[in-house]
């Protein structure tokens, strides 16, 4: 089955694409992944990406090159909360090696995989803007910060009894 | 207590919305512009008050808004650039997400400067969060009429739009930017021509970091004379400080151009000192990118002149003794911080956000994490060192953008101020090797 956007996805895409100018639509490139991949369980995959080129118009491999060179988004399934922790310098001066260390061994996973149940996908990632407030680790559009390994297990306590994926676009559409 | 430009408000209950920071004195500089100025007016108060591009180059912001084309019939664009993914880096975060009005009100009075009539916000898209916070700041603004069709009754239309990024630090470097802005990879631009005259969509653009734009705000009010008193020499103005790593109180502080390092560094209006009572080992001042000092030459220049924020103190001696502002990210090392593990993560972290497109940068990058993983592993050998400047030496100049130069240098100064340090790590290598044969 091709993919296709929900009334309410089609009707933001078509508000994003009216950003700007005649001819142009290729701009909504970025945020058009990005609602794609907020509304198909967190990945890009090939129908997806196919259906994309056709809101804009233009080739499949003109997005095929945008999704790859962006490390935000995913060409392959997730678990349902992506976990992703910053490991440079200021996170790393304040202790992030001790939190991925932490993060592998109670997962049982190692940088990169998923855990068994789906739940969690490990990640390292670079600055993200949070250097004041390290080390932390960001889920979906959440910041999670001055973290410690109490914060860090009570975090992935809560996301488990929730079980849902976490949800990183908050909003792409002026009202 | 130093002059506050940019936070004076922002610990006021409700600044976030429109009905708080109107009250508080908003949108006057909106109002001023295009009511009693004409656009090239708002250009020349720019330029009386010095002000310097706060994004990390340092450029006067009022002499490359007196570059954009206006001669050209194509329409002209204001982008804002929020990528904000220099290590080390979070004022721009702290300003939109507290005070997001200041930055759309700087976008509206900028943009009229210029005469652009569609200007974007290009955000990170790891500040999700923050693009609801700045879309709901800006559907304000037009329910307030300050933009839309004839702003204030003016004949001066706007419209204004959040672009989220997708993480890629390259595309902080402009024209990658407007690539990215385009619906493309963020391969950097061969320059000229330079985004004045052929920018986003091949038309004349000004792109300026979200701080440089927040400070339009205070020098249209109080006029760029009054502004340029503010600092010394050519750094005027108060500046966003970054503050992060082995300090007592890590966060994001307006100063005044001028202050201080030591200052800034150990009194409680500040950093509040290094913490666990440790001694200071050495400073990052101005983002990953730029040289590294060690305590010494960080709080004195090698003068023996006591150091200040400004753009020329922090880079007295050159790249010998000296550093730079950059983007303001100061990153503290106390004395137990390894130099050699913290270059590896600059190391591994330029490697990561190569573009690709020139290999001296490309291979480079990698060469340089490479080698520090051996060498921060205690598998390097003493000429290590030196290949890794020689590596370091090739990148420098080579490449398209700056981001080549970028990761070169702090690889440089960390050698060149603790080189006994690598050849610790190397000695350790040599010593296995011993004790094997
Ligand atoms: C690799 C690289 C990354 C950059 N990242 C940023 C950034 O995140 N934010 C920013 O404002 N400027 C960044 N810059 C500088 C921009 O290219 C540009 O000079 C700046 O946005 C101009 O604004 P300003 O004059 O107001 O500082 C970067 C430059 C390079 C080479
Ligand atoms: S210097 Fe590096 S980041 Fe810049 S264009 Fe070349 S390869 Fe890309
Ligand atoms: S270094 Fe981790 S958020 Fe900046």
């Amino acid at each position: 089955m091709a993919a296709k956007f929900s009334d309410t996805a089609l009707a933001k895409a078509n508000q994003i694409i009216a950003r700007y100018p005649e001819g142009k639509q290729k701009s909504a490139m970025l945020p058009l992944l990005h609602l794609a991949q907020s509304e198909f369980d967190g990945w890009l995959s090939e129908e997806v990406m196919d259906y994309v080129a056709s809101l804009i118009s233009v080739k499949p491999i003109e997005v095929y090159e945008v999704a790859t060179f962006y490390s935000m988004y995913n060409t392959k399934p997730m678990g349902k909360c992506l976990l992703e922790v910053c490991q440079t310098s200021s996170c790393w001066l304040r202790g992030s090696n001790e939190i991925v260390d932490h993060l592998r061994k109670k997962l049982n996973i190692e940088v990169g995989e998923t855990s068994a149940d789906g739940m969690f996908t490990l990640k390292t990632v670079e600055c993200l803007g949070s250097c004041g407030t390290a080390p932390m680790l960001q889920c979906g559009s959440d910041f999670h910060e001055n973290l410690t390994i109490e914060k860090v297990d009570e975090l992935l306590e809560k996301l488990k009894a929730k079980g849902e994926r976490s949800s990183y676009l908050k909003s792409l559409v002026n009202s | 207590m130093g002059k506050k430009l940019l936070l004076e408000h922002i610990n006021e209950p409700g600044i976030q919305t429109f009905e708080v920071y109107r009250r508080k004195g908003g949108y006057a500089s909106v109002e001023k512009a295009l009511k009693t100025m004409k656009p090239d007016d708002v250009t020349e108060e720019v330029k009386k008050s010095g002000l310097r591009g706060r994004g990390g180059a340092g450029f006067p912001a009022g002499m490359k808004w007196s570059f954009i084309d206006k001669k050209s019939d194509k329409p002209r664009y204001l982008v804002c650039n929020a990528d904000e993914s220099e290590p080390g880096t979070f004022k721009d975060r702290y300003l939109m997400e507290k005070i997001p009005h200041a930055l759309v009100e700087g976008m509206i009075t900028s943009s009229y400067a210029l005469g652009a009539k569609t200007s974007y916000i290009y955000i990170r898209g790891e500040y999700m969060y923050i693009v609801r916070i700045l879309e709901k700041a800006i559907d304000e603004a037009y329910a307030n009429g300050f933009l839309g069709k004839n702003i204030l009754g003016t004949d001066y239309s706007l419209d204004l739009y959040v672009h989220p990024g997708a993480g890629a630090y390259i595309c902080g470097e402009e024209t990658a930017l407007l690539e990215s802005l385009e619906g493309k990879r963020g391969n950097p631009r061969l320059k000229p021509p330079f985004p004045a005259v052929a920018g986003l969509y091949a038309c004349p653009t000004v792109v300026n970091n979200v701080e440089t734009i927040a400070a339009v705000v205070p020098i249209v009010n109080m006029g760029g004379e009054e502004y340029a008193k503010i600092g010394v020499g050519k750094s005027t103005g108060t500046k966003l400080i970054s503050a992060s790593g082995h300090i007592n109180k890590p966060g994001v502080y307006e100063i005044e151009l001028g202050l201080p390092v030591e200052e800034f560094i150990f009194s409680e209006e500040y950093c509040g000192g290094i913490w666990k009572d440790r001694r200071m080992k050495a400073v990052v001042a101005g983002g990953s990118s730029v040289p590294i000092l060690p305590a010494n030459l960080i709080l004195t220049t090698a003068k023996g002149e006591p150091r200040l924020m400004t753009y020329e103190s922090l880079a007295d001696g050159g790249f010998a003794t000296g550093t730079m502002l950059g983007s303001g990210g100061f990153i503290v090392l106390d004395e137990t911080a390894s130099i050699v593990e913290n270059l590896y993560t600059f190391a591994r972290f330029y490697h990561h956000e190569s573009c690709g497109q020139c290999s001296p940068c490309r291979e480079g990058t990698g060469w340089m994490e490479k080698i520090l993983h051996r060498l921060h592993h205690g598998h390097g050998k003493k000429e290590d060192i030196d290949l890794l400047l020689d590596v370091s030496k090739k990148i420098e100049g080579n490449t398209i953008c700056p981001l080549g130069d970028a990761a070169a240098w702090p690889v440089a100064s960390a050698i060149r101020h603790f080189r006994k340090e690598f050849e610790e790590m190397a000695l350790k290598h040599d010593k296995e090797e011993l004790v094997h044969v």
